[in-house]
């Protein structure tokens, strides 16, 4: 999967508009896998919403995709972390695509080109991530 | 434990998407732990089952240590009065642990 198209997606954020991975092509996407019982997905996802605001106008994308069985505790959790970035809901098929996440959380780092840089999964990673994405905005 | 010729009843009691994704072969489904329906679930499962009958559950959704299914789940089986449950030990999740280590699963369900 590293240096592959990342497999296109189209989900549904929580009111209902359609996230498209291919709109953010020319932005570096972080792709994030997780659900809320998952304690290190917590951990990260206030994380990822600040590295939002402050590596957005270089032109940093969060997009978190819940694996979540349903959507209320979803919902729940968003508002209370008050995130800005799309949440959409995922499915088995989008984990297959994936290379199957059969655990949480599991990130993707998606260059400008589309293409998947990094994969990291479980926690501990975020200095790396946070500089493999850095790394990526500049254009190394 | 198999050896013994006693074959166990395999639950898996986390997430239904990750199941989907991927199980241990002839596992059910009987999760989450996490939550009291999937507890309900689980004692569906469970309900016509000797006491003594031999139960695996397991979970890897995330880091053994993190895990918020496994522990209810096995507490949960305790309680009912099974005298034979195990938990299937998997450190880091089911991924890395079991499928690519290369042992046998299925999809679905």
């Amino acid at each position: 999967m590293l240096h592959r198209p990342a497999p296109q997606f189209v989900g549904r954020n929580l009111n209902g508009k359609a996230v498209s991975l291919r709109a953010y092509r020319g932005k570096v996407v972080l792709l994030n896998f997780w659900a809320t019982w998952c304690a290190p997905c917590q951990q990260e996802l206030p994380r990822f919403a600040a590295w939002q605001r402050r590596y957005g106008a270089d032109g940093l994308q969060v997009i978190a995709v819940s694996m979540d069985d349903s959507v209320g505790p979803v919902r729940a959790l968003v508002r209370k972390l008050d995130l800005d970035f799309p949440v959409t809901m995922g499915d088995a098929t989008l984990g297959q695509r994936y290379g199957r996440v059969l655990g949480l959380p599991v990130t993707f780092l998606i260059a400008r080109d589309g293409t998947v840089a990094d994969r990291f999964e479980g926690e501990g990673h975020s200095a790396e991530m946070e500089k493999r994405a850095k790394q990526l905005l500049a254009g190394r | 434990m198999l050896q013994g010729g006693a074959k166990p009843v395999v639950l898996q009691v986390g997430s239904h998407l990750m199941f989907s994704q991927a199980h241990v072969r002839g596992a059910q489904y009987a999760g989450p732990g996490s939550q009291e329906s999937g507890l309900q679930l689980l004692e569906s499962k469970v309900a016509g089952l000797n006491k003594g009958a031999l139960i695996v559950i397991y979970c890897g959704c995330c880091p053994w240590n993190r895990c918020p299914n496994v522990g209810p789940a096995f507490h949960r089986l305790v309680e009912l009065g099974f005298t034979n449950v195990r938990v299937m030990y998997i450190p880091n999740n089911f991924g890395d642990d079991w499928v690519n280590r290369g042992y046998s699963v299925e999809t679905g369900r």
